[in-house]
């Protein structure tokens, strides 16, 4: 049981976390259509969007089942870590205060500014263009959640692991917004792009190294080493970026 | 079609959001493989450019954008 646990643990929780990150955004822009054009457009944008993702899964499932193990392990690891390291950089550089947090207040309140004006245009076309709205939001970001549920899971047999902490990530972030009706902007995104970001982009060194025929030592425990040298260099950016600038004396 | 070209949009997002970056560790990775295919008994080598290659590029990065801004 519990190595079963410490299998399936890392992959279930990245796959949670990450999900949990897009789950919110996805929810700020139905939330704005769902108040500015009610739930009906806004619920059948989102569902109309959950189902293209489920058939890109559907299709794409068996596809990567005849990709040879070792080509998929370095496709896989090249793409964790172009997909890690994007998001790590973005958290480094947010949590430095060089780029500004990403706020879901703002982001709340400019999509819904964005549905009011389209309003105002054309008023008939309305509904139409809400749900879409809401379909173009879940499909996006569902994309990430589909790419890392997949890079988790492929050749490993971790994708029902990995599809139940996506699967309840989004359940949570759903029910939970479906209660307080407001975007969640207390969710520390930051933070958890900072995290999720560390552990894919040791997972992507992992899978690349595998794929160039390397052979880590202490095999997958090799993950968590590199998981910590990716932790100290970020936080060890993050106070080299933070220190105050001296100037020098004119 | 805007749907299309914003879901192309995004997926190329999801893994090119500064080109240098991506541009670099693409490069780190060529480095790992022709040090791997060249000295196949040194795989660890290959390994450690692959490893401290990305964390080198990492840190050059955001310390670039940093200047930058």
């Amino acid at each position: 049981m519990t190595d079963n646990l410490a299998h399936i643990g890392p992959a279930m929780t990245t796959a949670f976390l990450a999900s949990l990150v897009e789950a919110v955004e996805a929810l700020t822009i139905v939330l704005a259509v769902a108040t500015v054009r009610g739930w009906r457009p806004a619920g059948l944008g989102a569902f109309a969007g959950l189902l293209v993702l489920a058939l890109i899964v559907v299709a794409l499932g068996p596809l990567l089942d005849r990709v040879p193990l070792h080509l998929l392990q370095l496709a896989i690891g090249i793409l964790l870590l172009l997909f890690g390291m994007r998001w790590l950089r973005k958290a480094i550089l947010r949590s430095a205060g060089v780029i500004p947090l990403h706020d879901e207040a703002t982001t709340f309140a400019a999509e819904t500014a964005e549905l009011r004006e389209q309003a105002r245009r054309n008023e008939a076309r309305l509904d139409w263009l809400a749900a879409l709205a809401s379909f173009k939001a879940v499909l996006l970001e569902g994309l990430e959640v589909v790419f890392i549920v997949i890079a988790l899971s492929a050749g490993r047999g971790m994708l029902v692991p990995a599809s139940a902490g996506a699967v309840a990530a989004c359940l949570l972030v759903a029910g939970v917004g479906f209660v307080v009706h407001r975007p969640l902007a207390r969710v520390p995104e930051n933070t958890l792009k900072f995290a999720v970001g560390v552990i894919l982009s040791a997972f992507g060194i992992f899978w690349t190294g595998e794929g160039l025929g390397v052979a880590w030592p202490g095999a997958d425990l090799a993950i968590v080493g590199f998981a910590v040298l990716f932790l100290i260099v970020g936080l060890a950016s993050v106070a080299f970026l933070r220190r105050p600038r001296i100037k020098a004396l004119s | 079609m805007n749907v299309l070209i914003a879901v192309l949009r995004e997926l190329i997002g999801l893994f090119v959001d500064d080109g240098s970056l991506a541009l670099m560790i693409l490069v780190v990775i060529l480095l790992a493989d022709i040090l791997a295919t060249l000295m196949p008994d040194l795989h660890l080598a290959a390994g450690a450019v692959l490893l401290f290659g990305c964390l080198g590029v990492l840190l050059a990065n955001v310390a670039r954008a940093a200047r930058r801004r």
